[in-house]
Parts: structure tokens; C-alpha cells; sequence
């Protein structure tokens, strides 16, 4: 069992599945930067919690609603929860974009169910992931696999933040060029990872020969 | 990334800067001078007395990490403004570790005053080069400082003690300011150097450098905070209450390269003259207010210019290299380079 200020956010870990270096400079350097993408999910999700709860016939739908499991030590906030009579729990996060290739999306949406479960003591099977591009959910069942992935996250972010080490760059430009923390990260300057000495070394000789070309 | 955006400088005593929506408005006498989107800017230095500002500005500009400070009219540091948002303590700590580990500051320093000697070094040989041919006592003026400055820089890496390198610094400042009046070419006889002063400065020339390394320092300072680390822990330069150490220390990289060029520029192009100066009864010399419109103006356009950035070999503007440093020096200390890659401007 977790104690309360230990708890990670659940965001951390869709972060570090996308890039374990992106989820410690966000969460353990407190680096942030918007870019294009960034701005619409946050506008997306202002909505998506924004409104009062609802009730429909069968069903009460509450939106932002703070959740936390102290078995795996996370904590966070729901987009919407469905609670539907009869004890079925339906919980829902809003995506801006479309499905992904990586399962980042489903284990952020698996660890808020894993929260509510604890919290509720009740089994959730399954949720849905709502893409903005399409405009349709999509459904997630929880099973045995997905749980797996997210515990074994888990357990690499509570690593990773306890030991305070930023992991080292890994340059990929699919990835990395669509990140906006690019410019704090600056994956490419680590082609010199080990040798930042040795190039300043040479550098600075080529300097002290040469004769004036300022730009 | 981090853009290069615009500075607002503010000079206009009287003015009063408040939040306007999500733009900066300027009153002054009841009038609105200016608005400005906050999001086009990158700092307001404010230079002056008489200037104030509302909490709702400078809280925004905190939160969107637009650097807000005040000077006094010639450009000294007076205070800055400061959010919540405090960045990262694993860094600070591990900052604060290295500058009591004389090793490790010795490793960083050495490598920030090899570039500045560097860089010095090449102001020296490109006017030697450019102005040389019409005078051999300036060409081997300027060529001996030069070769003494390379001397030393080497010797900086040999060195084990603050104190050594601090020296070793000291001398090769005394060369370079030595011959800084060969650098003058064209210029009007009215603007001259006779060594290096600072409080107050003595001389027309050492009133400009001053006012424009207050510059580059409003920019050093807000880079550093922008990436988390502490502008008053340096590695150098020792901790003194209210002494923005470690902005002194990634100065120095740039005080050629930026502060004396645009100097230079001024002088030999005599877009600055001796009319632009006002000495006091002290002996003190500075700069009149309108003559310093001009300065900022010149520091702007010198932030606009492109070039490659020797490390990341990437094009940057000039006005975001602290910026860009500020971050690698953070990348050293957290362990992603094996040492701090100083700005060689060549």
C-alpha cells in the first residue's frame, strides 16, 4: 500500500509509454510546453469535465471526477464515469485525436478503472476511449493482459521517480518531432552524449587557430 | 521550442503597465501609449523610476514565463518579478551540490571562461583582420592580445582552483580592454576607453558596455530561471545575497560575442556619439535617455540574426543563445553530458 503523497498521476503513465524521458521531464523536471496538439487535448478535456453531472433514464454520468488506488499507487481524474442501475460502471476518456498504434490510451482509461474498482470495491470489465477525429467510442475490455501492462507501468514510473534520474534521449523522429517538449529536451544534442568534453575540447582549439569569421 | 520573441523595453517615466485581457497596455498621463499581446513577448524590462505595474500583469507574466523586471535608468538590475511556478528542485539541489564541489565548478567555469576568452579572441582578430592593413601598430597590438588570450585559454584547462582560474581570467580581461581602443576604428574621438570602470563608469565607452551587459543580464537571468536553475547559485562567481551569480557566470560567454559587438557597431558606424553622453560631476559618465532608445533598438536587431549553433547544429536566432545554454548547462548537471558545452562563437 501506497501512503497519499506518493500517489503518480495516471497521466504520468500514458507519458511513459509514449517516452520514458518525456514522463521525467514532465513529472520529475516540471517541464512543460505547449504545442498545437498539446492545446486542443487540454481544450478538449476542459470541456469534457466541464457541465453538471446528469442523470438520464438508467443512468447518472458525473464528469472530472477524482479517483486514486493505493494498491498501485496512482491517482487521478476521470473524464466521465457512467453508473448505470444495476452496478454496471462505465468510465470514458476523451481523446482529441484517433486511435494509436501504441496502447497508451487504453492503460491510462485501464488504471482509472483499477482506481474505481478499488475505491467502489466492485469489478469493472470494460470502458471506452472517445476520439475527437471520429467522433465515436471505442470500446476497451480490461482483461488480464491490459491489467498486466498497466501494473508493470506502474511500477517503471514509481522507479523512475524514486530514484529522481531523467532517462536519457533516444532520438526517433516519428515520435520525438511531434513532441513539444522537443526544444527542452533537445534529443539530438546527445549524439555527444559521452563525448560533450571532447567536442568542446576540439572546438575550442579549431577557435583559438582560427582568425575572426564572426558571424 | 522556446521562440525568440520581442523584449518590450519600457523608458517612458510616468508609465504605469497594467493587464489588459491577455495583452500588456501602457498608460502614461491618463493616455494609452501601447498594447501588446503577451504572447508576443518574451520579457518587459522596465528602466526607470517612476514605472509600475499592476499584481495581475506581473502574475501573468509569470505564468506564461515572460521575464518582467525593473532597472534603473542606466540599465542596473533593480528587481524582478516571481510566480509560483518554481521549476525543479532535483536540478537546483544537484546545481547546489556541483558549486560546493570545487571539481565540479572548476570543470564548469573553466569551460564558460575558455569560451569567453575564445570569443574575445575573435572580436580581437576580426578587427585586426578588417581594419589591420591600414595600421601595423593596431594589427600587432591586436595580434599579440590575441595570442596571449589563446595562452591563457589553454592554460584554463590545467587549472584546479577557482582562484587560479580567476586570475588567469583577470589578466586576460586586463589585456583585452588594454587594446579595446584599438577596436574603435572611425569612430568620433569624443568616445574613447581608458581601461575598464564600472561603478560608476569613467569613460563614454565603458557607459555603453555597461548599459548593454545589463541587457544581456536580464536576459542571462531569465533564461536560467526559465529552465529551473537558480540564477543566484553560480559556479564562479561565489554566492553573495542578492548577487545574481550564476546569470554572471553564463555572461561571460556572450559579453564579446553580444554586448561589446553591438558596442563596437555603434561606435564605429557613429550611430553613437559623444553627443550622446552626459558627464556627471563625479567624473561619472552616462548615457542620455533618448541615446539609449538607439542602444536598445541595435540590441534588438543583434538578437534578430540567425546563425548555426555550434553543439546543436541547428539555425537559432542570437537572442535565444542564453536560452539554449541555460538548457545544456541543465543537460550537464542532470547528467546528460558529460560536461558544459560553452558557446564558441567560432
Amino acid at each position: 500500500m501506497y501512503p497519499e503523497d506518493q500517489l503518480i498521476p495516471i497521466s504520468a503513465l500514458q507519458h511513459w509509454l509514449y517516452c520514458p524521458r518525456q514522463c521525467a521531464l514532465i513529472h520529475l523536471e516540471q517541464a512543460w510546453s505547449e504545442n498545437r496538439f498539446t492545446a486542443e487535448g487540454r481544450a478538449m478535456h476542459a470541456r469534457a469535465h466541464e457541465g453538471p453531472d446528469e442523470s438520464r433514464a438508467g443512468v447518472r454520468i458525473t464528469r472530472g471526477l477524482p479517483v486514486r488506488s493505493l494498491r498501485l499507487g496512482i491517482s487521478g481524474q476521470c473524464d466521465v464515469v457512467e453508473f448505470h442501475t444495476g452496478g454496471r460502471i462505465l468510465p470514458v476518456e476523451y481523446k482529441r485525436g484517433k486511435p494509436k498504434s501504441h496502447r497508451a490510451d487504453e492503460v491510462q482509461l485501464c488504471a482509472q478503472a483499477l482506481c474505481l474498482e478499488e475505491m467502489q470495491g466492485t469489478a469493472i470489465p470494460g470502458g471506452c476511449l472517445y476520439y475527437g477525429e471520429r467522433r465515436r467510442r471505442t470500446e476497451v475490455n480490461f482483461d488480464a493482459e491490459l491489467r498486466d501492462l498497466v501494473a508493470s507501468t506502474v511500477q517503471a514510473v514509481h522507479a523512475c521517480f524514486a530514484g529522481g534520474i531523467t532517462p536519457l534521449a533516444e532520438y526517433e523522429a516519428r515520435r520525438c518531432d511531434a513532441c513539444s517538449l522537443i526544444g527542452i529536451c533537445q534529443p539530438q544534442s546527445l549524439r555527444f552524449r559521452r563525448g560533450a568534453a571532447a567536442w568542446f575540447d576540439q572546438r575550442l582549439r579549431a577557435s583559438l587557430l582560427s582568425s575572426g569569421d564572426l558571424p | 521550442m522556446k521562440r525568440h520573441l520581442n523584449t518590450l523595453f519600457v523608458t517612458l517615466e510616468g508609465a504605469y503597465l497594467r493587464k489588459d485581457g491577455a495583452a500588456v497596455e501602457i498608460r502614461h498621463e491618463g493616455e494609452t501609449k501601447l498594447r501588446v499581446p503577451l504572447h508576443n513577448l518574451e520579457g518587459i524590462a522596465c528602466f526607470g523610476w517612476d514605472i509600475g505595474a499592476s499584481a495581475a500583469l506581473m502574475a501573468a507574466c509569470s505564468e506564461a514565463g515572460v521575464a518582467f523586471s525593473f532597472h534603473n535608468p542606466h540599465g542596473k538590475f533593480l528587481a524582478a518579478t516571481r510566480g509560483f511556478t518554481s521549476g525543479n528542485i532535483l536540478l537546483r539541489r544537484e546545481q547546489y551540490r556541483r558549486a560546493d564541489d570545487e571539481a565540479c565548478a572548476v570543470a564548469i567555469a573553466a569551460n564558460m571562461l575558455a569560451a569567453k576568452l575564445a570569443n574575445s579572441r575573435q572580436v580581437l582578430m576580426r578587427t585586426a583582420r578588417d581594419h589591420g592593413g591600414s595600421s601595423p601598430a593596431r594589427a600587432t597590438a591586436l595580434g599579440q592580445a590575441a595570442d596571449s588570450l589563446a595562452v591563457r585559454a589553454g592554460l584554463l584547462g590545467r587549472a584546479t582552483t577557482l582562484d587560479s582560474l580567476r586570475g588567469i581570467e583577470g589578466d586576460a580581461a586586463a589585456t583585452y580592454f588594454g587594446v579595446f581602443p584599438h577596436l574603435l576604428v572611425n569612430h568620433d574621438p569624443g568616445v574613447f576607453i581608458t581601461g575598464r570602470s564600472r561603478r560608476p563608469p569613467l569613460d563614454p565607452v565603458n557607459a555603453l558596455l555597461s548599459f548593454l551587459y545589463s541587457l544581456l543580464m536580464h536576459d542571462c537571468r531569465s533564461a536560467l530561471e526559465g529552465c529551473g536553475l537558480d540564477p543566484q547559485c553560480g559556479f564562479l562567481h561565489r554566492d553573495r545575497p542578492g548577487r545574481p551569480s550564476l546569470a554572471l557566470d553564463l555572461m561571460e560567454e556572450f559579453r564579446a560575442f553580444l554586448s561589446d559587438r553591438v558596442a563596437l557597431t555603434l561606435i564605429n558606424r557613429r550611430q553613437i556619439t559623444a553627443g550622446d553622453f552626459r558627464r556627471e560631476e563625479s567624473g561619472a559618465v552616462l548615457l542620455k535617455e533618448d541615446s539609449r532608445k538607439e542602444v536598445l533598438v541595435a540590441w534588438q536587431e543583434r538578437k534578430q540574426v540567425e546563425i548555426t549553433h555550434p553543439f546543436l547544429d541547428e539555425k537559432v536566432t542570437i537572442g535565444l543563445l542564453p536560452h539554449l545554454q541555460a538548457r545544456l548547462l541543465a543537460r550537464h548537471l542532470r547528467g546528460d553530458l558529460d560536461a558544459y558545452p560553452a558557446f564558441l562563437a567560432k
